[in-house]
């Protein structure tokens, strides 16, 4: 065994790291020295379209890199097939651009034998939706330590724009002519159904909002889904206008701060008797359990929900990813809608690894060869 | 006195001699037995097989083994196809196969007879639990009469026992309803066929004690079964001959020994392969028959470091194992033919990133479903070519079921020194049948150690040195395993086309044609053994040339001809891509080539294919392993041909 596999390796490089914030990478070595946003940028070309949403993502996330300040040598990035998926080629880290659909599988057995390593996930609607589907909620119910990034733009762009399984029903593309007949997944609500202990929403355009949500969810132990709506200039330009534009967004995104009251829309504003925050809420209907968008009054303010992203059931969680309309994206939440901590498929994998150890000895292999029932030949 | 024995032996075996002192039963020595345990699935015959075989190989026979059971867990009660069987061939000298037909049957109801009576030479003993030939039993598979009593078994000495009643009666004193105590008549059997060929006891015992460990009432109520079984073959005037078959001391180099069957040895070859390499194995695998037990195995020795990783399907675990692999481990998938289907895309995807990664095709009948429980040697093409693209992949066959622990390692050292894929193709034959094994020394293993990238490997022209992960081994053509952690070394690999030496992504048509020559040649230029062939009298014209489970049944087949003095000789190919360099020269020398296959031709369309040879094809696809005697006279055509 060699040093760079050991875990016994990696303790040591991982020392004087105590009390740093990111406690699921604490296995992962840290950095020499500080790193730049430069240090992430490998030598390839970056060959997405101008003006792709990837650009910005791809912006975020180097730029974010350093702040985890681990060693990037011991940072992967896997990735399938599609436009997103060539992500890995422009990070400075190691990286497998894989095939379609498969990345959260390769990328379970790597985190699942090197816990001293950050590993990443890279993939995009068709990738993880359709083709990869079942992996990507096998990987979300095991919690195996892996952040993946989930780009969602509606559309297959690297095939020239079919409809996606996140298109709206009746999109006319090239492969449907007359209207998509299938209703599309709303990837968190997926997540969430999928037993995910993490998963969030956000936008390409939002670096501030994108950079928080990607720090919360390296901090995260176990399978963090981040959904980042991304939009493709070409075949499905504006998708995601409504959540862009100032004015719309005000009604159509919903954004989610734990601990604060679900709140948006246009101020309510303080001449008109209301608090500042925004005219929009979210409150329980009674009768039903489900969730309601209602305008905020002096009577109904109090029972407006406080966003607990720690709530052991999921059940308001999925309620509120439920609010999104997926034809408009009206009602749309953005920012973390779940986060809670349960054990880590990789963790426990090593544990019973321990245990077994500890129960029978390191393994000898002359003994497991002879085993109980022997008899010998004498010469 | 070789009268339970009606085919000739597969090597010259002494007569047998009689030993009748008076007042004591009878004792008659045999060179060799085959016997066939045969009841309802729900009758526990694997059970009582893999006893009597454990009861034998402690004894010191030489054994072979063939378990023979439907796909579904409890078909059907009292049906032909629900029927459940395992033979058994012991002997006092070295077998190959698990024999071609059964001098001892033992039937636990009428369905059971009914599939195994054609297979019984005449003069065979056949041992029947009466209480089971009822009217409605005998009736539900077609016996208008019963066999017993119509005179349709005069050619065969039948011994009717009421095992149910008897073992009812035995279990008495316990606290068992009829119908539980019943369930013990398995046991009642294997103490009656232990007492008629002098088995040793103390085995089963402590087993029944250790399996019902929890259960120690019904642990002692199948010790008593089992001994009231031998005591009744004791006392019964039916039974009035027992029979002996000395240990085959003299077909055993001097060593340790233990019973293995073929999942069991390739499990242990790919835990000894880890430690070998001293990189951890990591097996990413989903349950199918009969691949699953070297799961379950690999499961029971994480104090090896093994990793095992249940996938969500066939492809996630393939690409859980690739991840792995790409991590430094000693990745491996275990699977059957229709699970190769689906991970075909995947093991394209290790030929172009060039990491190492065992497939283990334990095969079974196809195609789709197919036989999931019956044998073939039907992947072979699929191994070679089941992929898009160019996508060269080694494939290493082992021979007999022991053979599968040599044949692991040997596909662990071709897939770590090459950095590839390896299919190692086992079948069902050879993963549930069984014979002795000698144990190796560990410190015998061959070393398989692999040196990871830990630096530059390539100076640019201004004098920088980088490290570029498609810079070849010249000897080897293998690339640099360049795990992730090390400094320095960082780089992506993936699917798409590489530019040779860099890596980076290349659609350049001369790039492309170099890349697809260069990994065809690696694979060409792994080093395999050359071909060794047996050819004793140096006469002979025709080749038998086998691979893979055919091995016991051809080799046994080429012992009969030579037995009748005449010249035959054989080979048999373990390396099946490359194939060694000798192959075609070996062809050559013969006027004919045999090809007997578990397919429809296989093989012999890649010799023909390759060697431009007539190669002959033999062929039997029924989901059993060819009989010796069958491919003797097969041979015999050849050559009188």
């Amino acid at each position: 065994m060699t040093e760079t596999v050991a875990e016994g390796a990696t303790a040591g490089a991982a020392n004087g790291r105590s009390g740093a914030p990111f406690e699921a990478l604490s296995l992962v070595p840290r950095a020499g020295a500080p790193q730049s946003m430069k240090d992430f940028k490998s030598d390839q070309e970056v060959r997405w379209c101008p003006g792709c949403g990837d650009y910005a993502v791809l912006a975020a996330v180097q730029g974010f890199m350093p702040e985890l300040g681990l060693a990037k040598e011991n940072i992967v990035f896997v990735s399938g097939i599609g436009c997103s998926s060539r992500f890995p080629y422009y990070m400075n880290t190691y990286g497998m651009h894989s095939i379609h659909g498969r990345a959260p599988a390769i990328a379970t057995g790597l985190a699942s034998s090197r816990r001293d390593l950050s590993v990443w996930v890279v993939t995009g609607d068709g990738d993880a939706l359709s083709i990869g589907g079942n992996h990507l909620i096998h990987a979300l119910r095991r919690n195996v330590n892996l952040k993946i990034l989930l780009f969602n733009n509606r559309i297959y762009g690297l095939t020239k724009g079919q409809y996606s399984p996140t298109s709206e029903v009746g999109k006319i593309t090239k492969s449907t002519p007359m209207g998509s007949l299938d209703a599309p997944f709303n990837p968190v609500s997926l997540a969430i159904g999928a037993e995910a202990s993490f998963v969030a929403r956000t936008v390409d355009s939002d670096r501030k909002h994108l950079t928080e949500v990607l720090r919360q969810a390296a901090a995260h132990p176990g399978t963090a889904l981040v959904e980042i709506y991304q939009n493709c200039n070409i075949f499905n330009d504006g998708a995601f206008e409504v959540l862009k534009d100032k004015q719309q967004a005000q009604e159509a995104v919903i954004r989610l701060e734990h601990g604060r009251p679900i709140r948006f829309g246009l101020p309510w504003s303080e001449e008109d008797g209301g608090d500042g925050l925004g005219s929009k809420g979210v409150i329980r209907d009674q009768a039903t359990g489900d969730l309601l968008v209602v305008d905020v009054t002096a009577e109904n303010a109090a029972a407006v929900l406080v966003h607990d992203a720690h709530a052991t059931s999921p059940t308001t969680a999925f309620a509120l990813s439920r609010l999104a309309d997926a034809d408009t994206l009206h009602h749309t939440p953005i920012g973390v809608l779940r986060s809670v901590e349960r054990p880590v498929y990789d963790t426990l994998m090593a544990d019973q690894l321990e245990a077994a150890v500890e129960r029978h000895g390191k393994g000898d292999l002359s003994a497991l060869l002879h085993g109980n029932d022997t008899w010998t030949v004498a010469g | 006195m070789t009268s339970q024995v009606s085919s000739p032996a597969e090597q010259d075996g002494g007569a047998a001699a009689g030993n009748h002192a008076p007042g004591t039963k009878e004792v008659r020595r045999l060179d060799r037995v085959i016997i066939r345990f045969a009841g309802d699935s729900g009758d526990g015959m694997q059970l009582t097989g893999d006893r009597f075989t454990s009861e034998t190989a402690s004894f010191g026979n030489d054994l072979s083994t063939l378990p023979n059971f439907p796909a579904e867990i409890r078909a059907p009660a009292g049906t032909l196809p629900g029927v459940s069987s395992f033979q058994l061939h012991f002997a006092d000298h070295d077998i190959l196969t698990p024999g071609d037909a059964p001098n001892v049957l033992v039937a636990m109801n009428p369905a059971a007879l009914k599939a195994n009576i054609a297979d019984l030479p005449h003069g065979a003993e056949i041992i029947v639990n009466t209480d089971e030939f009822t009217k409605r039993a005998m009736a539900k598979v077609g016996y208008a009469a019963s066999p017993l009593e119509d005179g349709s078994l005069e050619a065969y000495r039948v011994h009717p026992v009421p095992l149910t009643t008897l073992t009812v009666e035995a279990l008495k004193g316990y606290d068992l309803s009829r119908k539980d105590a019943g369930r013990s008549k398995n046991m009642f059997a294997l103490g009656l066929l232990s007492w008629m060929y002098h088995r040793p006891t103390e085995g089963t015992e402590r087993f029944l004690r250790s399996k019902f460990a929890k259960k120690p009432e019904l642990a002692e109520a199948n010790v008593t079964a089992f001994r009231a079984g031998w005591n009744f073959g004791e006392t019964t005037e039916d039974f009035a001959v027992s029979y002996e078959v000395a240990p085959a001391a003299a077909a055993f180099p001097t060593g340790t020994y233990r019973n293995i069957s073929g999942n069991l040895a390739l499990s242990y070859g790919l835990i000894a392969a880890s430690q070998q390499a001293d990189l951890p194995l990591y097996l990413g695998s989903y349950p199918i028959t009969p691949a699953s037990d070297i799961l379950h195995e690999l499961s029971k020795h994480k104090n090896f470091g093994v990793r095992t990783f249940q996938a969500e399907d066939e492809i996630a675990a393939i690409g859980a194992a690739l991840g792995a692999a790409f991590g430094g481990a000693l990745a491996v998938t275990t699977t059957s033919g229709p699970g190769v289907a689906l991970k075909s895309e995947t093991i394209g995807l290790a030929v172009s990133l060039e990491l190492p990664l065992l497939i283990v095709d334990i095969q079974r009948g196809g195609p789709s479903t197919g036989l999931p429980t019956k044998t073939e040697q039907a992947d072979l093409l699929q191994a070679m070519y089941g992929r898009n693209g160019e996508a060269p992949v080694p494939v290493v066959a082992p021979a007999t079921p022991a053979d599968c622990f040599d044949a692991a390692i040997d596909a662990a050292r071709i897939a770590l020194a090459y950095r590839t894929p390896v299919f190692l193709l086992s079948d069902g034959y050879l993963a549930n049948g069984s014979e002795p094994w000698r144990i190796p020394e560990v410190e015998d293993l061959p070393d398989l150690t692999v040196r990871f990238a830990s630096g530059p490997n390539h100076e640019l022209a201004d004098g920088t040195e980088v490290f570029w992960p498609y810079k070849r081994d010249p000897h080897t053509l293998a690339r640099p395993w360049a795990v992730p952690g090390t400094p320095g070394l960082e780089h992506r690999i993936g699917g798409i086309e590489k530019q040779d030496g860099t890596g980076n992504i290349s659609y350049d048509p001369a790039n492309h044609d170099f890349m697809v020559r260069t990994r065809q040649a690696k694979v060409d230029g792994i080093e395999v053994p050359d071909l060794v062939v047996d050819d004793p009298s140096g006469a002979a014209k025709v080749l038998v040339l086998g691979w893979g489970s055919t091995y016991g049944p051809a080799t046994a087949a080429v012992r009969r001809v030579r037995a009748e003095g005449r010249s035959v000789a054989q080979a048999h190919l373990r390396h099946l891509n490359p194939f060694p360099r000798n192959l075609g020269e070996v062809l050559e020398r013969y006027d004919k080539v045999v090809v007997p296959e578990m397919n429809l031709g296989q093989l012999a369309a890649l010799l023909r294919a390759k060697y431009l040879v007539d190669a002959r094809s033999y062929n039997q696809v029924n989901g059993m392993p060819f009989k010796a005697e069958q491919l003797a006279g097969v041979v015999k055509e050849a050559i009188d041909d």
